[in-house]
């Protein structure tokens, strides 16, 4: 693939990481999968691991993810990446192993494998992108739609007597001994995607170390599905999604 | 099968025999989940997976996990398997739908147990639609074949594997609860013996050298959904002209084929002996691969037989497929019992004679 090349006198400061393609995006204006993929690919790039990684893309809107990412993956049934993943890694128990996604797919279909995954300390990285909301559906509700939120199937907004409370799996998760490193991030500001690219390597070397499972939540916005601008799904990752799910490390690993 | 000298002879309980069939035949990664009449397959296997290290055994959260467990094994290149029965076998349609769109090779057993619901822990065939048709959404089959017996419990872990890697393709060893727990003489192949390769498909890490490896079954664009549906229905086009498998016995002189398969061939076997001794010229067909199915067998039986009667563990299900091949040439009748009951040979002579009566009746003599 061809780099970037600087002119003369000049150096290249920002360019496309070598672990994703370059193709055009089918993801919506806004959409957080985006800078997900490439904090991911970053990650990649920065542990020179693009030769040992194998990533699990989910059912939902990032079930295109192989498209993006320069990688060898595979792509799951709804709800299951983590066994994907977990049967890639008990094979291959030498190679990187990552599952990717979103919260209708994590947290509600896949519970079960999100569960046990974690307990058997699966030694691979779990990354769950939390934009509230079914995207590629159309808007539905998601086990982790706030209450009051408005979706296609809480068109008064959610309820608590209807729908019951916003799941928080990742503090489910993070009480799980097979579970080293919970982590919650987000990508609605620069900052936060830094941030979240410096959690993905944090995970890769633990796995690395073989010290089990890794897991990292994403608050990421979903424009088209919250029927706002790019900037206003920003801004309310920031004035409401972030109180119903705090940002920060869940759990870390003993030195 | 023909078995080489060095084979281990042993007397041992059908799933145990698979079990172990499995480890010789180079198994990499097990998952199941416990469920009455397999679960001795589970048992065996995390007990003496040790023996042979690098084999992986887990015991899966679910069915579901299991299976999905398989999908992630078989991409990655590793010769995988999972069993199951009944209603386990149920929620694993969805990942075999995927896996024979992803064209992943693995081997999934049913120790079929009476249906439907949650049913009975005896053994049936109630489950042959559900194997040979796709069993999940989508068009597509996988390859299954069925053993009679504790030895093909073992030689057909070996053929399902083979087949299964030759077509890229899951498949199926359609069993019973009887075939599950009964114990037999059965012959041992040595370890060895089935050869595997990690396939250059399979996604193990990209090297800088080759393009990325990607296994999914999706396919958004309906040109290109419809074009991987005609590559499949190429293997399976390949797969009739060249594996259907039937066993044959005294078809030689039969005025009356008895068509069963797995453990009703056996009983058919005990009938047909039994109409022998009252002069009734009865052969039998067994169909050893369901899927393909052996209708070129069926066809040319119909050239010499006077009627066929389908003798099944369910309530009239492989007895379709034998009217398909037969195509009205000749009567096809059936009989079966359903919900775990087994058929008693003299149930089956009952209605062979009574054929056999309308049969000369009609005939005039």
């Amino acid at each position: 693939m061809a780099r970037t090349e600087a002119p003369t006198g000049m150096e290249v400061v920002f360019e496309r990481p070598a672990s994703l393609v370059e193709v055009p995006t089918h993801y919506c204006p806004g959409c957080g999968h985006g800078v997900v993929h490439r904090a991911l690919a970053e990650a990649i790039d920065a542990l020179g691991i693009q030769s040992t990684t194998i990533g699990i893309a989910p059912v939902g809107c990032a079930v295109f993810a192989y498209d993006y990412l320069d990688i060898d993956m595979q792509q799951a049934a709804h709800g299951r990446a983590s066994a994907v993943a977990a049967g890639v890694k008990r094979v291959l128990p030498d190679r990187m192993v990552f599952s990717y996604q979103g919260d209708g797919d994590l947290a509600a279909i896949g519970t079960g494998e999100t569960i046990h995954v974690a307990n058997r300390g699966e030694n691979i990285l779990m990354i769950f992108v939390n934009n509230a909301i079914y995207g590629m559906t159309g808007g539905q509700m998601a086990p982790t739609t706030p209450l009051g939120m408005k979706t296609t199937t809480t068109p008064f907004g959610r309820e608590v007597a209807a729908a019951g409370h916003p799941l928080r799996i990742t503090d489910i998760v993070a009480t799980l001994p097979g579970t080293c490193y919970v982590t919650r991030q987000a990508v609605h500001t620069v900052a936060a995607a830094r941030r979240l690219e410096k959690a993905i390597e944090r995970a890769f070397r633990l796995q690395a170390e073989r010290r089990g499972t890794c897991f990292i939540e994403i608050l990421s916005a979903c424009p088209s599905g919250w029927k706002m601008t790019p900037r206003e799904a920003n801004d309310w990752i920031e004035s409401h999604l972030t109180k119903q799910y705090p940002l920060g490390d869940l759990k870390t690993p003993a030195p | 099968m023909t078995h080489a000298t060095g084979d281990d002879i042993r007397l041992m309980k059908g799933n145990e025999a698979l079990a172990e069939a499995a480890l010789r035949a180079g198994l990499q990664a097990y998952f199941g989940y416990p469920i009455t009449p397999q679960s001795e397959v589970l048992e065996y296997l995390s007990l003496h997976a040790p023996e042979h290290p690098g084999t992986v055994v887990l015991q899966a959260e679910s069915e579901i996990a299991a299976i999905n467990m398989v999908y992630g094994a078989a991409g990655a290149g590793a010769r995988t398997m999972t069993t199951s029965s009944g209603p386990g076998i149920s929620l694993m349609q969805e990942g075999l739908s995927y896996m024979a769109c992803a064209q992943l090779p693995m081997l999934v057993v049913n120790v079929q147990r009476g249906g439907p619901g949650l049913g009975t822990i005896q053994p049936s065939q109630g489950a042959y639609q559900q194997a040979v048709k796709g069993g999940g959404h989508g068009d597509y089959r996988l390859i299954v074949i069925a053993p009679s017996s504790v030895q093909e419990m073992v030689d057909h872990v070996f053929l399902g594997f083979e087949l299964a890697e030759r077509y890229r393709n899951p498949a199926m060893v359609l069993a019973d609860g009887a075939l599950g727990q009964m114990m037999e003489k059965v012959a041992l192949p040595a370890r060895g013996s089935l050869p595997h390769a990690t396939p250059p498909w399979a996604t193990t890490g990209k090297p800088k050298e080759r393009e990325r490896n990607v296994v999914l079954s999706v396919f958004i664009q309906p040109e290109r959904m419809e074009r991987q549906n005609l590559i499949l229905q190429e293997k399976y086009r390949r797969l009739r002209e060249t594996e259907a498998r039937c066993e044959q016995l005294q078809m030689e002189d039969a005025e009356i084929a008895l068509v069963a398969f797995g453990l009703s061939a056996r009983i058919c076997q005990k009938a047909m002996d039994l109409a022998r001794e009252k002069g009734i010229r009865v052969g039998l067909l067994r169909p050893v691969t369901l899927f393909p199915f052996p209708t070129a067998a069926l066809v040319r039986a119909a050239q010499t037989v006077k009627a066929f009667l389908t003798v099944e563990m369910n309530a009239g299900q492989m007895v379709e497929d034998v009217r398909l091949s037969v195509e009205g040439r000749r009567p096809v009748e059936f009989t079966g019992r359903m919900g775990g009951m087994v058929p008693n040979p003299d149930e089956v002579l009952a209605k062979i004679e009574e054929m056999s009566a309308r049969l000369r009746s009609r005939a005039g003599i």
